[in-house]
């Protein structure tokens, strides 16, 4: 298995090697520049912004300014944000607790919805726990983020008046209310995702369920006289879940990449948000280093889902 | 005019015998105001008074939190680097120029002892030298003193090429020398009758030498205060997070008294300005919000029995219409738009002119622009002493008919004009940008009713306004027939914003497209007015000459004013705000305070 793994990261080399340069040659061909700003801006000659395009390396031939990146990056360099003046890396881990936090706890949200729901509902297809939850899952996917995510300020900001829908990265209070505010201002936008996660998770696990409840093996432990709670809990659940487990592993990228238009409208300084604005920006070093970290992380959490698979079923071997 | 009456009427405030007030009122009468005014009595030797802020406060601190919300994040904090407005706001809140432009658009002191003005000896009277004094015990937030040195240093990081500072333009073509520890001279290379640009506003901010020396020119990047100011504002620095919020708390030591009101300050950025109004106008969460670009209809709504309210500041800014007057679709070595080419259709100025009457410029304030637009025939819209009263427009379909008649553009079989058997068919293009796209088809409409056939564009505004030469849709390129923006007029002096038409400046292969008179539009009588405004001393001659060049400018048609934009921001009701048409949304944050 040590060989499989070794095996699996050396071609993920070449793999992050192609998708880093397919991404700067795209970032390379669109067009604009980060320094649009001042061309209207009559107090500011336009040869500031042909120094600053020239300072910034900007003039220099794609292939060139690749190969800098590069070399850069091999050394743990990330580089300056071209808006911001401050390196990449110092952005990111500024803009990453409120991804963890909010995206984190909604796929918690998700899963604490999915199992109980799309089990139960498992157990008795077709009644009419599953028919309600049936039709739950598909109004909840069908439903984009940012038309739920209004929809909630609406009600729960405009309207009741309970929940704040401009979220704070640095709340002042402290100790217990610090932990309140933290939460009330979470809320929103963690049900807002973690609903849209839970709707397509419910239909995953219960269609897993289904599959392994028909088997021969669950019969015969039911023969042997064993409850209904032990044969679905022990001998159904346990493995009906490995392919949950291999789509949560899929998912922990997205944990780190953030959530770009819920994070846009409850203004959650996360990495999506910051990716959004950089791209509108120009600002190639930082979309640059968010997008090839979260190749990265796809990567790393595809091989994790493997191995992770063979070690949940046995009978899978590693080649 | 009354040249002789002028000059015996600054007399009489002089000696007292009339009072600013009435002399104020007197120049209104005559169609100058108050800003014009206060500007020729400083020239005649008389002090300026202190902007009358009606600031109620009677002791520092203690009005809580001030909470900001900007739709745009700043994503910087050092004034010399503030490519956006955004970036200019951030850094405001920590750093000072040594005056500030007041909603009048009278310079109010902030960081200078007084006014210069020639009674005080400030002012030379042949406009070539300024002489600044600063307050004295102003403090740095560290505790050192503010000197003449601070000021020194900020010119020569400034205009050092190195740096790339964006605020170079104002300190160009003029050197700064130290007079005495709380006194500079600023000396002009020729005479500069707009003499309150270096040190002046947003872009004059002033930063402490003691930090940033050792980062002038190319390790200016490097400078770790460039995200922890350390300034003389009203406010310290505390936290910054780039996009996402700025932090300070109350200066105990601030240099003005009873200021600041708030204990501490918060900006958050991100987010859409809808959403931000509702912020301010309804759930009451924030204070402030800057840059309402948001349908007057929805704003009206939000304000029904709402925690806020809209405010409005009417500056310069203009969105306009650019006639091409070159040709896009011919390449004259290897150049689209050459100025060596003529526009096959709108080199006639009888087309421009129809073209004139065809935007609906009181629909268009009525369906999108509302309170926060002013319908205009002129370029020039502000201060008021250089606005243009010999201009009109109206809109009138059947005369635009007429004219295109006249111009021997006759109706042909479906309904769109031709010549010679070619089309009347325009390229109109603009960025994306929800008014302006509304906008289009207003006048797309009343075009099609003349006769003409528009075509619509619209481009991203990232690429629009970008200077990549390789980019063939940037407005400086114009590969269209007529393009729609808006230029925002930075202070209330038009030096700047009328000078990119002369013709040295027009856009072309050679300057890289950075020429900035984009409709490649040449009038010798223009350029001759331009020079002469730009050293002309006398207020009067000098308002004159701009009008001028504002009236040449719609005499040929160059430019269809659509709208005479005012600045918008939402303020929940007991907020008290000071914000300037002339100014950005905090330069004076020092002055804002709540009612009880």
């Amino acid at each position: 298995m040590g060989q499989y793994v070794l095996r699996r990261l050396m071609i993920a080399i070449p793999s992050l090697l192609g998708i880093s340069l397919v991404l700067f040659v795209v970032l390379a061909l669109a067009p604009g520049d980060p320094f649009s700003e001042l061309a209207t801006n009559p107090n500011v000659p336009p040869e500031v912004q042909a120094a600053l395009r020239a300072k910034f390396g900007l003039d220099d031939p794609v292939y060139l300014r690749y190969l800098h990146w590069l070399a850069a990056m091999a050394q743990g360099d990330w580089g300056f944000s071209f808006v911001s003046r401050m390196n990449v890396d110092t952005l990111i881990l500024q803009r990453l607790p409120a991804t963890l936090y909010v995206v984190g706890s909604s796929q918690i949200l998700a899963l604490l919805i999915a199992i109980p729901v799309g089990v139960y509902a498992a157990t008795r297809p077709y009644s009419i726990f599953d028919q309600i939850a049936n039709t739950f899952a598909f109004i909840g996917f069908s439903l984009p983020t940012f038309f739920t995510g209004i929809l909630f300020i609406l009600i729960f900001s405009v309207k009741l008046d309970w929940l704040p829908f401009v979220y704070t990265s640095d709340l002042k209070e402290t100790g217990i209310h610090w932990v309140i505010a933290q939460v009330r201002q979470a809320i929103m936008p963690v049900m807002v995702l973690g609903l849209f996660q839970a709707a397509s998770m419910t239909r995953f696990v219960r269609s897993a369920m289904l599959d392994v409840i028909r088997l021969d093996y669950v019969t015969t432990a039911r023969a042997k006289g064993l409850g209904q709670r032990i044969v679905i809990i022990k001998h159904v659940m346990r493995n009906a879940m490995i392919p949950v487990v291999t789509l949560v592993a899929l998912q922990i990228p997205a944990v780190f990449g953030g959530a770009i238009v819920t994070e846009q409208i409850f203004r959650i300084p996360g990495i999506g948000s910051l990716l959004i604005s950089s791209i509108l920006a120009n600002d190639t070093p930082v979309i640059m280093s968010v997008t090839f970290v979260f190749a990265c992380l796809v990567v790393l959490f595809n091989l994790i889902a493997d191995v992770l698979y063979g070690w949940l079923d046995p009978r899978i071997s590693f080649r | 005019m009354l040249d002789n009456n002028l000059k015996s009427m600054i007399s009489d405030v002089k000696d007292g015998r009339m009072d600013r007030r009435a002399f104020v009122k007197r120049m209104l009468a005559v169609g100058l105001t108050a800003p014009m005014a206060n500007q020729i009595l400083a020239l005649g030797g008389v002090a300026m008074a202190q902007s009358p802020a009606p600031y109620k406060p009677t002791k520092r601190g203690g009005g809580g939190p001030l909470k900001l919300l900007w739709w745009q994040g700043p994503t910087l904090l050092n004034p010399h680097f503030a490519t956006g407005t955004k970036d200019q706001d951030g850094s405001r809140i920590f750093y000072e120029p040594l005056a500030s432009w007041d909603d009048e658009g009278h310079l109010n002191p902030i960081l200078a002892a007084e006014i210069p003005s020639l009674k005080n000896g400030g002012l030379s009277a042949d406009a070539k030298s300024v002489i600044w004094k600063l307050k004295p015990g102003v403090k740095w937030h560290d505790g050192k003193p503010l000197t003449a040195d601070d000021l020194v240093f900020n010119w020569e990081y400034s205009t050092d090429p190195a740096t790339a500072a964006v605020s170079i333009q104002n300190y160009t073509n003029l050197t700064v020398e130290k007079i005495d520890d709380l006194s500079i001279r600023i000396k002009f290379k020729d005479p500069t009758p707009f003499w309150a640009n270096a040190f002046v506003g947003a872009y004059g901010c002033i930063i402490p030498k003691h930090l940033f020396a050792e980062y002038k020119g190319s390790k200016s990047r490097e400078a770790p205060n460039n995200l922890k100011p350390v300034g003389t504002g009203p406010y310290k620095f505390v936290e910054f997070k780039p996009g996402d919020l700025i932090r300070g708390e109350i200066n105990p030591d601030y240099h003005m008294a009873n200021r600041p009101y708030f204990d501490s300050i918060e900006l958050k950025g991100g987010g859409d300005a809808v959403s931000a109004a509702r912020a301010i106008i309804q759930t009451g969460e924030y204070d402030y919000a800057w840059n309402m670009q948001v349908e007057d209809e929805v704003l009206l709504r939000l304000e029904k029995g709402g925690k806020g309210k809209t405010i409005y500041a009417p500056g310069g800014d203009i969105e306009f219409i650019a006639v091409n007057f070159t040709d896009p679709y011919t390449e004259v070595d290897g150049e689209r738009s050459s100025i060596k080419t003529k526009h096959p259709i709108l080199s006639d100025p009888k087309v421009r002119q129809a073209l004139a009457m065809l935007v609906d410029r009181e629909s268009v304030k009525k369906a999108i622009y509302g309170r926060a637009g002013r319908v205009t025939a002129n370029y020039l819209n502000g201060p008021e002493e250089f606005v243009s009263k010999n201009t009109k427009w109206e809109f009138s379909v059947e005369k635009a008919g007429a004219l295109l008649d006249e111009a021997g553009w006759k109706v042909g079989g479906d309904g769109i004009r031709e010549k010679d058997g070619k089309k009347l068919k325009l390229l109109y293009q603009t960025s994306i940008n929800g008014p302006r796209q509304k906008t289009q088809a207003i006048v797309k409409q009343a075009c099609q009713k003349a006769g003409i056939d528009v075509e619509l564009k619209s481009v991203v505004a990232s690429v629009f306004f970008s200077s990549d030469v390789a980019n063939p849709d940037t407005y400086a390129k114009f590969y269209a027939d007529i393009e729609m923006f808006q230029i925002p007029m930075a202070q209330p002096d038009p030096a700047l914003h009328m000078r990119r038409y002369h013709s040295r400046f027009v856009a072309t292969k050679e300057n890289k497209w950075q020429g900035q008179n984009f409709p490649r539009w040449v009038n010798k009588e223009f350029d001759a007015a331009v020079d002469a405004a730009e050293t002309e001393i006398d207020p009067l001659k000098r308002a004159d000459l701009y009008i001028k060049c504002n009236d040449l400018m719609w005499k040929d048609t160059v430019m269809i004013p659509v709208m005479h934009r005012i600045k918008v921001g939402a303020t929940a009701l007991a907020l008290r705000p000071v914000v300037s048409g002339w100014a950005n949304d905090l330069d004076n944050i020092q002055d804002w305070y709540r009612e009880a």
